[in-house]
């Protein structure tokens, strides 16, 4: 990169994310608490790639139950029904249901996959310093970033169905394993989006020595 | 960690160090998912049971991956594929069971579709009409574990675990029986139909039927089933007869049986005992005939309203039944004639065989008492046993008065002699009296009446005139003999010379008994 100001970590300077006080890094340390106001401060967010994977990985092992354990009961007076959520969608899939079929299908379970792929894309290119198109990396790690919350409509749904429907003995909705999985898949994505230091990116070009330390 | 090539802020203050080891505590998520998605992994595949295959007739109703397996209510299982078989005849599921179902699955185990069912017998499974189609079983006996069955068609009527036996009844025909057809004991359903196949001879069905313990223990060897189908309307000699049974077998038919109470504790009957199917209640209880004998007898009249059925009474006594009722003509005389078959108990017209003696012939006996019965005048005769429908029954009665008549033991069977009924001799004596009266010459006697009054006219006034000639003579009679007439005192003069006469004779006799002398000497002188 040319005719870039100097960032921050070159000038060793850091920010409190609470009080907004500029402060100096200790040298030799990667993050210190805020003078004024005691929050922690760094330079890079603390183990960012080591926490990013950790959160990713978990994400992963989940994903598999909550995509083949049903996330919703029905109990009705014809018996009960589990259903996944793969057979939820093909359950909705009809001549006139199919894009609400589509959404559950996209927010479900493309969203949290293209999530968790996103993020290991991001990890592995900043580790491997593969970075080229910082632009379109951040903008990647907007989205994923963005999306993330939505990303907890299904779980929300879920949960408010569970509650509302209970017009037992009629019928009643509950919640099964496969959702709190889910769940779990959709908060630990949220986690693993939080602890990328998007910085790290722009880290690959101006100080890769840096970007070490921080690892 | 490279020093900073600038110091923009020197008042910028220092900020305080924190020490952290190398690998961070974070690792502990993906570790605790990782072990609960194992635990969840695990706990699944501990928890699937075994698989099979059921092989169907129909998939109708069956879905994959919906249509669950179920005993006594109970998910077992859940059919994971549907397909066609390779012959494409029928279709083959696989379904997961729940664990700890190894012991359902073994080689006599039943499987069939549970659907709603609406048949003659009854309605079931309408709970699947909401639920949809399950599959259930009917767990074997068989310890040979088995994978691949094939499923029934129909529901067995009766699962293999119920307690009850079955028996078989020999029925004529089917009627509105079916599989599934409910037996009933004084209208208490206590078991069902269960299968009916034509017996090997073609003439009469065998219809299984399974009755559930402990009413069971109730057919003994005299329990009489019959068909409880509907209501049962006859007119017969006896009057109108209405049977029902319970409102369900009006509607669907049924069997019904009852064991006749005999004082007799008969041994409980054996499985697969078979019983006749009678047609009605009133058929499964006529008075059985505990020695049968067939008679004809031969009825030279009408035998309208006799029917196969009627009674055969002795004086009142039923004794048995009107069998057949034929026509026949005789080639040579040209008489029409109408042989009814009777069925008798000869045991009800005294002829006991068991107090016999020793080692005479049953038959011999019977035939000699039947004969001496008919030498003392005992006939057949048809009567009317309801005048509303004219219904007929024979009527066995004592008639010293009948010509002289045997039994025709050289007909088989032997042919009794018969009387006239009752209207039919009344028919007969008025249709005599008729024929004299049509005898009567009424024309002429009519010109001989109408000459008669003319005569008794003409002789009527030679009466008159010889009446007024009688009055006068009476008249004239009357005269003489008037108080005052000639007639009178002459003979009242002529009564009192006679009554002097008479005097003078009786003093004259008075006389004489004082004095018979004077008969001789003459009356003396002086005295008187």
């Amino acid at each position: 990169m040319t005719a870039v100001a100097p960032t921050a970590l070159q000038l060793g300077l850091c920010s409190c994310e609470h009080c907004g006080l500029l402060s100096r890094a200790w040298p030799g340390h990667e993050e210190g608490r805020c003078p004024r106001c005691g929050a922690g401060v760094e330079l890079r967010k603390r183990d960012s790639v080591q926490r990013t994977w950790a959160f990713l990985i978990a994400a992963a092992v989940c994903y598999v139950p909550a995509n083949l354990l049903p996330v919703l009961t029905t109990k009705t007076a014809a018996g009960s029904d589990s259903d996944t959520i793969l057979q939820g969608v093909v359950l909705l899939w009809s001549p006139t249901g199919w894009p609400l079929a589509l959404i559950v299908l996209v927010a479900s379970v493309m969203i949290p996959s293209a999530k968790i792929l996103a993020l290991a894309y991001l990890l592995l290119s900043v580790q491997h310093e593969r970075v080229d198109h910082h632009d379109q990396h951040g903008r990647l790690y907007r989205i994923v970033e963005f999306v993330g919350r939505w990303s907890m409509v299904d779980v929300f749904v879920d949960a408010f169905t569970a509650a509302l429907v209970q017009l037992q003995p009629l019928m009643s909705v509950s919640p099964a394993p496969g959702l709190f999985f889910f769940a779990a898949v959709v908060v630990l994505t949220m986690l693993a989006a939080e602890s990328f230091d998007p910085r790290l990116i722009w880290d690959c070009d101006g100080a890769p020595e840096a970007l070490h330390a921080g690892t | 960690m490279p020093e900073p090539e600038t110091t923009p802020a020197p008042n910028v203050p220092q900020a305080r160090v924190v020490r952290r080891g190398r690998l961070s505590r974070v690792w502990i998520v993906p570790v605790v998912a990782a072990l609960a998605g194992a635990w969840i992994a695990v706990t699944k595949v501990m928890s699937e049971g075994p698989t099979v295959t059921i092989q169907f007739k129909t998939a109708e109703g069956i879905e994959a991956g919906k249509t669950k397996i179920k005993y006594n209510g109970v998910e077992i299982g859940t059919l994971q594929t549907v397909k066609l078989s390779d012959d494409h005849r029928s279709a083959v599921a696989t379904a997961r069971m729940e664990p700890d179902t190894e012991h359902f699955l073994v080689e006599d185990t039943r499987f069939w579709v549970v659907r709603p069912r609406i048949s003659g017998a009854s309605v079931s499974g309408l709970g699947t009409l909401i639920s949809g189609a399950f599959v259930t079983l009917d767990i074997g006996d068989s310890k040979k574990s088995q994978r691949e069955f094939l499923a029934l068609e129909l529901p067995p009527v009766v699962a293999r675990e119920e307690p009850g036996r079955e028996f078989v009844l020999k029925a004529p025909d089917l009627g509105s029986l079916d599989a599934g057809t409910p037996l009933f004991f004084r209208r208490i359903k206590v078991g069902e139909v269960t299968s009916y196949e034509l017996a090997k001879d073609s003439k009469t069905l065998a219809v299984k039927v399974f009755v559930l313990s402990p009413y069971d223990e109730l057919v003994t060897a005299n329990t009489r089933f019959w068909n409880a189908s509907g209501v049962d309307v006859s007119l017969t000699a006896s009057g109108l007869n209405v049977q029902t049974e319970s409102a369900l077998s009006v509607l669907i038919g049924g069997i019904a049986f009852e064991t006749p109470s005999t004082g007799v504790d008969l041994p409980e009957s054996d499985v697969d005992s078979v019983f006749p199917l009678y047609e009605n209640h009133e058929a499964a209880f006529r008075t059985p005939a505990h020695d049968p004998q067939t008679f004809v007898l031969v009825f030279h009249q009408s035998v309208r309203g006799l029917a196969p059925g009627a009674p055969v009474e002795f004086r009142g006594i039923p004794i048995g039944e009107v069998v057949s009722v034929d026509a026949e003509l005789d080639a040579k005389s040209f008489d029409f004639r109408a042989p009814v078959t009777i069925s008798l108990d000869a045991q009800r017209l005294g002829v006991h065989v068991i107090s016999l003696e020793p080692g005479a012939d049953p038959d011999a006996v019977r035939r000699n008492v039947i004969d001496s019965m008919v030498l003392h005048g005992v006939r057949a005769q048809l009567e009317t046993g309801n005048l509303l429908t004219g219904a007929l029954y024979v009527s066995f009665d004592t008639f010293p008065d009948a010509p002289p008549a045997m039994i025709d033991w050289s007909h088989k069977p032997p042919r009794m002699p018969t009387v006239s009924g009752q209207l039919e001799t009344m028919e007969a004596s008025v249709s005599s009296i008729l024929n004299k009266v049509d005898k009567i010459p009424f024309e002429t006697l009519g010109t001989d009446l109408q000459k008669s009054v003319a005569d008794l006219d003409r002789t009527l006034a030679t009466a008159n005139a010889a009446l007024v000639s009688a009055k006068g003579a009476l008249d004239n009679t009357g005269r003489l003999v008037e108080p005052n007439s000639q007639l009178t005192t002459d003979l009242g003069n002529t009564l009192r010379s006679v009554d002097d006469a008479a005097n003078s004779v009786r003093v004259l006799a008075d006389y004489l008994e004082r004095h018979p002398e004077s008969l001789i000497r003459g009356k003396p002188q002086g005295t008187k």
